[in-house]
């Protein structure tokens, strides 16, 4: 199937990557495999690629990432782009410049693809309506986190050798996750059973109404679940309090091997990071190699933005100068 | 006579004579001398216009008082790149508003004497629509020390408000509601409780949760509401709901008035014609304060005005400029322009058969200008003569593009309605005139 997806006349039918909402289970599964296949080119020692050749890549993040913006970064340089990054530190934000104006600066210069990563749910849908190339979204307030979402999937899908049918319990911060969402848009649509957990103030308003399964205790939301998937409690997207304090948190949701017992058994940990040891995950069941995927979701992360890219600027057209 | 030298004497016949006051609905003609009402009825001119008058046929169209618009955002003084008394002015001409309320929440403030007089001198130069203002209820609208209330109401202010606010402080709130008691003085209230509404953009619900955006809980308003009501019981002070949003707080009203407790409210059209899900794919013109709620929400609004809980439908109008507008969604300003379509959009509850014709007019007219004691929304022999003329079936689709109006911000951009304005006319003069 890995092959299927690598023959270049198979056509994403999106400029942009936005969110997984609105995704067919086919689109979603032809991401899937050509992501499967970065990852033994991207373990091979010769790691590049003339996929994007003569391509120009721009990260452009509005908040801080490091491993994001890395993995976007690696991932572009991989498949042989010109990749440039821009901070919010040093760019014209700060000097009072629109997100529009922004947006248009950077259209003029004809990048080919645009990730961009802002603080504001919906920011990235505002720029995609204004530039001409192809923009994924690298995370944009508590909305979406695609690429996320699809490494995730495929961690699972490696380990567990499907998706559908299997528990999965997302659990933590789900308010203020845009990788919950992500991956509650992706796993319901590919006929995962999910659940949340949280307590109640960490729960968006009718949270229900995405397919999923809500739960406010660990040990009854891991029961015989298939995946345990943390998330980290975002206290820089929080106005007021939501939870009394870490200690109490890390006592009633910390993952630790007594509530993680609830599970299944052979049950795999994830966590997108960075994680906030002793917070919402105890160092010992974080570092378990045996349980948790959390490394192999980095690596993971690498070869799926290099599907999104390779994907995306399929359908971008030739620049004047190859037409030349 | 017209637009151009006094006034003389005009009879506007074949007209359909609509006073929501009255009662009257019948086909008749109106006689204006000068800039009052001198006569109408069914059976003025049984043999034609005498000579010496000019006669305008109304061909059967709509004829009613000027409508009031109780919430008006001006933005002059202190933000006239988004609006001006001119510019505002033309805007209502063209909406078939002859007075309109102005809010407080401009830069600097009403809050004192001379902001009053400033906008009173400036409506007399533009000279088209009537202009009132509100007052601030507290100084530079910062909710914690009353204005100088008895002065600034004998300077012309007709109520009291903190605009887009509320006034949170409970016991701002007694002492407000107490000492405009003194001189009968009305209290508008944003009715939101500010801690629960901090942070948030939209109405909270399955769309807040799927767009990712903080929600406000519908439950803010009711809370709100609830504690007004009560420190109304306790002061007897005269109290106004702005802009209600919710089934819950449209019962609450109910229930107070059926104490007989001095209370009124109102809503705007985004609040009976749209809801929630209009922010679509995060549209900020959508985006307002209140939210646009659930559609539960959105029909007991239209009950509440079809019950006659609601008694008045005010623009709302808030203009902002495109840069205030083209962010993110979190980011951008709250509040649409509605100068423009406030009596198209309210003809839609009477074209959807929701409302009898007189029970909207009432809620634009004379329902506001009881609410704010105006000597408007009503015809009155020697009355000021402040009417629209309108065709109440005419077919049009709003575009934002055509609006006088210097902002453009309006989530209704190519929405078809029906009920055109051709003729507005404030103390006999004609301030607007469609062609045709």
């Amino acid at each position: 199937m890995t092959a299927i997806a690598r023959a270049s006349n198979i056509r994403f039918p999106h400029r942009h990557l936005l969110g997984i909402e609105g995704l067919s289970p086919d689109e979603i599964t032809l991401l899937l495999d050509l992501s499967e296949s970065y990852i033994e080119y991207h373990r091979q020692a010769d790691k590049k690629r003339a996929v994007l050749r003569g391509r120009t890549l721009i990260n452009l993040f509005f908040e801080t990432s490091t491993r994001t913006r890395t993995s976007f970064e690696l991932a572009g340089k991989r498949l042989g782009g010109s990749v440039i990054n821009m901070s919010v530190a040093t760019s014209a934000i700060k000097k009072g410049e629109t997100l529009i104006d922004t947006a248009m600066t950077l259209n003029a210069m004809h990048p080919d693809v645009l990730v961009v990563r802002h603080p504001d749910s919906g920011a990235v849908k505002l720029l995609s309506e204004k530039v001409n190339c192809a923009l994924i979204n690298a995370g944009d307030g508590s909305h979406e986190h695609p690429t996320q979402a699809l490494l995730d999937a495929l961690t699972i899908r490696r380990r567990k050798g499907r998706l559908n049918g299997l528990v999965v319990a997302i659990c933590g911060d789900i308010l203020h996750s845009r990788v919950a969402r992500s991956n509650i848009h992706l796993l319901t649509t590919m006929g995962t059973r999910v659940r949340v957990v949280a307590p109640p103030t960490l729960l968006p308003a009718e949270i229900e109404r995405l397919g999923v399964e809500v739960f406010n205790d660990m040990r009854r939301g891991l029961e015989d679940c298939d995946i345990v998937m943390m998330l980290r409690l975002q206290s820089e997207r929080m106005h007021g309090t939501f939870v009394p304090s870490t200690r109490e948190y890390f006592h009633f949701f910390g993952l630790d091997y007594e509530k993680l017992s609830a599970a299944k058994p052979d049950a795999m940990i994830m966590h997108p990071g960075p994680m906030n040891r002793g917070v919402e995950i105890d160092s010992e069941v974080a570092d378990d190699i045996g349980r948790s995927a959390i490394t192999e979701q980095v690596e993971i992360g690498v070869a799926v933005r290099m599907a999104c890219l390779d994907m995306l600027t399929r359908t971008l057209p030739l620049s004047a100068a190859e037409l030349a | 006579m017209g637009a151009n030298g006094p006034p003389g004497r005009v009879a506007y016949v074949n007209a359909r004579l609509l006073d929501p006051a009255s009662g009257l609905d019948a086909p008749g003609a109106l006689l204006t001398e000068g800039e009052a009402i001198a006569d109408f009825g069914p059976n003025l001119f049984p043999d034609g216009v005498p000579d010496g008058i000019e006669a305008i046929d109304c061909h059967g169209c709509c004829l009613a008082p000027g409508l009031v618009d109780m919430r008006v955002q001006l933005r002059e003084p202190g933000e006239e790149h988004k609006e001006t008394i001119a510019t505002a002015s033309r805007a209502a001409a063209a909406g078939g508003i002859t007075s309109m309320v102005s809010l407080p929440n401009t830069d600097p403030a009403v809050d004192g004497v001379a902001v009053v007089e400033f906008l009173a001198r400036r409506a007399r130069e533009v000279k088209m629509v009537k202009i009132f203002t509100y007052a601030a209820v507290t100084r530079g609208l910062a909710g914690r020390e009353i204005t100088e209330m008895g002065l600034l109401a004998e300077a012309g202010a007709v109520a009291f408000s903190d605009g887009v606010k509320a006034v949170s402080d409970p016991l701002v709130m007694r002492r407000a509601l107490s000492y405009a008691r003194t001189f009968d003085l009305l209290i508008a209230q944003h009715p939101e409780e500010p801690s629960l509404a901090a942070g948030g953009v939209m109405n909270e619900g399955e769309i807040a949760t799927r767009l990712g955006l903080p929600g406000i809980p519908a439950v803010a308003e009711p809370i709100m509401v609830e504690r007004d009501i009560r420190l109304v019981e306790l002061t007897g002070g005269r109290y106004h709901a702005a802009h209600l949003s919710t089934a819950a707080a449209v019962e609450q009203i109910h229930q107070a008035k059926e104490r007989g407790l001095p209370v009124t409210c109102d809503t705007a059209p985004a609040y009976f014609a749209l809801n929630e899900t209009a922010v679509g794919d995060y549209r900020t013109f959508a985006k307002l304060s209140p939210p646009l709620r659930s559609e539960a929400d959105r029909r007991a609004i239209g009950d509440g005005l079809k019950d006659g809980i609601i008694d008045a439908i005010a623009s709302d109008h808030a203009p902002h400029d495109q840069d205030s507008k083209r962010l993110p969604f979190a980011q951008a300003a709250d509040g649409i322009v509605g100068l423009e379509t406030l009596l198209a959009l309210s003809l839609e509850l009477y074209h959807n058969g929701h409302l009898p014709l007189l029970e909207v007019l009432r809620a634009l007219t004379f329902g506001p200008a009881e609410i704010l004691a105006l000597p408007a929304g009503r015809f009155k022999k020697g009355a000021a003569a402040d009417l629209v003329l309108f065709d109440l079936d005419q077919p049009w689709q709003i575009e934002i593009d055509n609006f006088r109006s210097k902002s453009k911000n309006s989530p209704f951009d190519g929405r078809p309605v029906q009920g055109r304005v051709l003729r507005t006319v404030v103390d006999g003069r004609w301030i607007f005139v469609h062609d045709a």
